[in-house]
């Protein structure tokens, strides 16, 4: 969560710096949209903590946390989302397309569209006779997506070793959940597909974590897929830049900071010290750094890599430039 | 020992996925109506009683998930073959199409691939309306990140079926229903019907195929339209009128040296395509040869395609926006008179 967080800070600082007095998207060491976790971290370090290299990730267009989760190289992230030549995909992703193949990740920027990968990726893993499970990663407002609904039914026909992780921090860009949503919990769909539906609004890793292992077993067992739905926070907007004028004050007030409690929590538990809370802390933001100045310094690619990847064997045959 | 029967285009391309599947257990197919039905338009006939329902699976009528689906089962080392039966349908699941499975490669800087098959049934002239007729390759020619094959006859309908499902990239392979030689659309088009030897044969992506020669005129045609262009040439040659028809065979990657080979021995060039006519292969034929050697034109390039009309239900309207032989001799005619 910390090193999630920190690295997103990290972002925004560059981010905004490259972008003042007057901000253009497209200036600087980090151009382009950036919508940053901060908020949602507990989502993915309590889920994903729960699965093993076997199962299979789509996350979103929000995908920094669930990367940072997966154990994905934070010099290679922040080299993507900088567009640099030692990148995850030597720069041709971007911060929505980051891409690890030894991890079994990658994510997208169209919404819902990790839906059918994921559940694709499931029936592999049992085609294959391997215990994998497919893992796709949704924002509240994805599941209005017909993806979602066509996906969901056939993991629930095809009893599918499949979990969608929908993490609900409320908005949709602009428009909030009540706006948008027929039900107020997108679990109580699961009734749909003959899935579980699981719902957890503490924003705690420990509950995610408890709950995301018990829809493991469900599926792993045979039972069908689930929705696991997380109640969260998204405190930086939808994208970097973005005031958020249209929250209402009192839910802003409300926002959770899930590093900040969960830091408490641990202290009252008497896990942790609130100096060993520092010193961890510190070590983190320290790695994260070196990650950044790494970033920093590394080459950008040679702008004639973008002629080719559309294949494996590269063609011949492609139009002239 | 070798032995060869005569097969229709249908059973070719069925005939190279049975093999690919008795091959290779990642092979596996899935989409709407394949398990019992055979698929609607015979490409999987007699696959599911053979492999079972775990590997000619069907779908629901959810082309958005189900090519996401194949996508994501390609990705994690499967080799599925989707049938989408109609290629009109690609307007409720492009973005599964060009922005999932076509991107992934590039996009990953090829860390990931996606080898899989999407086969679609193309074309019209049985009078099925505007949403079951459409030729719409070009809006997916046009999109980086597939291959894109239109084979014309059985003995290319089974050599690219083999070529596709071992290629580790995403192949895009378009039939056409009326070349098919499945049943209910009459009796075959004897050109489509070939020699077929029951050993498997791979074919090159990106070689396009002399399929008739001459020297007074290039007629370049795909699926379809290749023989409309042969029966062109045919009654051309009455007149004394000796035309070439190239088939590229594959639209992505195009051969665009063989075409230029061809227009800068005969001096005049006609694209012939069922495709709409504004933005298309036509187009991308022509400005591929005005691009690499303008000087071979002696005459301006003609086009003969759908014009840009919605397709009409009604016999005499729909024949008469179709690319026929037809159309094809008069252009020729038109263009060598001048």
């Amino acid at each position: 969560m910390l090193a999630s967080r920190h690295m997103d800070d990290r972002i925004m600082e560059l981010y905004y710096r490259d972008k003042t007095p007057v901000f253009d998207i497209a200036a600087g060491l980090i151009p382009g949209e950036i919508h940053s976790s901060h908020g949602q971290e507990a989502c993915a370090v309590g889920t994903v903590s729960a699965l093993t290299g076997d199962d299979w990730i789509t996350a979103t267009h929000r995908p920094h946390h669930t990367a940072v989760a997966r154990g994905l190289e934070i010099k290679q992230i922040l080299c993507e989302i900088m567009g640099k030549a030692n990148g995850l995909s030597g720069g041709k992703g971007g911060h929505m397309h980051l891409y690890s193949a030894k991890h079994n990740f990658s994510s997208s920027g169209i919404i819902a569209e990790g839906m059918g990968p994921a559940a694709g990726m499931a029936l592999a893993c049992r085609m294959q006779g391997n215990p994998g499970v497919g893992v796709c990663f949704l924002g509240e407002a994805a599941v209005n997506q017909g993806a979602f609904h066509e996906v969901m039914n056939m993991a629930g026909v095809y009893k599918l070793p499949f979990v969608c992780v929908v993490e609900d921090n409320n908005w949709g860009v602009s428009v909030a959940k009540s706006a948008s949503t027929a039900v107020a919990r997108n679990s109580d769909r699961a009734a749909a597909y003959n899935a579980l539906g699981l719902y957890v609004d503490t924003n705690d890793p420990e509950d995610i974590h408890a709950a995301m292992s018990k829809a493991l077993r469900h599926t792993r067992s045979g039972s069908g897929p689930v929705i696991l739905e997380l109640k969260t926070y998204r405190l930086q907007g939808h994208m970097l830049g973005d005031p958020q004028h249209y929250v209402p004050d009192e839910e802003k007030a409300a926002f959770r900071d899930c590093t900040l409690d969960y830091r408490a929590k641990l202290e009252a538990e008497g896990v942790l010290t609130a100096s060993e809370a520092d010193e961890l802390q510190a070590r983190v933001k320290a790695e994260v750094d070196e990650a950044v100045e790494f970033a920093i310094a590394s080459p950008l690619p040679d702008a004639e890599n973008a002629l080719s990847g559309n294949f494996v064997d590269e063609i011949t045959g492609r139009a002239n430039i | 020992m070798t032995s060869s029967r005569t097969l229709t285009m249908a059973r070719a391309g069925r005939e190279a996925v049975m093999w690919e599947m008795e091959q290779d257990p990642r092979v596996f197919m899935l989409g709407e109506d394949v398990y019992k039905f055979g698929g609607v338009f015979g490409t999987a006939d007699g696959l599911g009683e053979m492999f079972g329902a775990d590997r000619i699976l069907d779908t629901p009528i959810s082309e958005t998930g189900f090519i996401g689906l194949a996508t994501g089962a390609a990705i994690a080392g499967m080799r599925p073959i989707v049938e989408l039966a109609f290629i009109d349908f690609i307007g409720v699941c492009y973005n599964a199409i060009v922005n999932l499975a076509a991107k992934h490669h590039y996009l990953s800087n090829g860390q990931v691939k996606v080898p899989m098959v999407l086969m679609l049934g193309s074309g019209g002239g049985y009078n099925n309306g505007g949403q079951h007729s459409q030729a719409l390759h070009a809006c997916l020619a046009h999109m980086p990140g597939m291959k894109v094959v239109a084979p014309s006859n059985a003995y290319d309908a089974k050599g690219f079926m083999h070529a596709a499902i071992r290629s580790d990239d995403f192949v895009v392979y378009i039939g056409h229903k009326k070349l098919s030689g499945v049943g209910f659309f009459g009796k075959p088009i004897p050109g489509t019907m070939s020699e077929i030897p029951s050993e498997p044969y791979t074919l090159p992506f990106g070689e396009a195929k002399v399929v008739r020669e001459g020297i007074d005129a290039t007629i370049v045609a795909i699926s379809w339209t290749v023989h409309q262009a042969l029966d062109a040439a045919e009654k051309l040659a009455h007149e004394g009128i000796d035309v070439e028809v190239i088939d590229p065979r594959t639209l992505v990657p195009l051969d665009r040296e063989s075409i230029l080979k061809s227009v800068a021995k005969t001096g005049h060039l006609i694209v012939a395509d069922e495709d709409y006519q504004s933005y298309g292969f036509t187009a991308e034929v022509i400005a591929s040869v005005a691009e690499l050697d303008p000087t071979v034109l002696k005459s301006a390039p003609v086009r003969v395609a759908n014009p840009d009309v919605t397709i009409p239900y009604s016999r005499p309207m729909e024949q008469h926006i179709l690319p026929t032989s037809q159309r094809i001799q008069e252009a020729v005619r038109r263009v060598l008179s001048k």
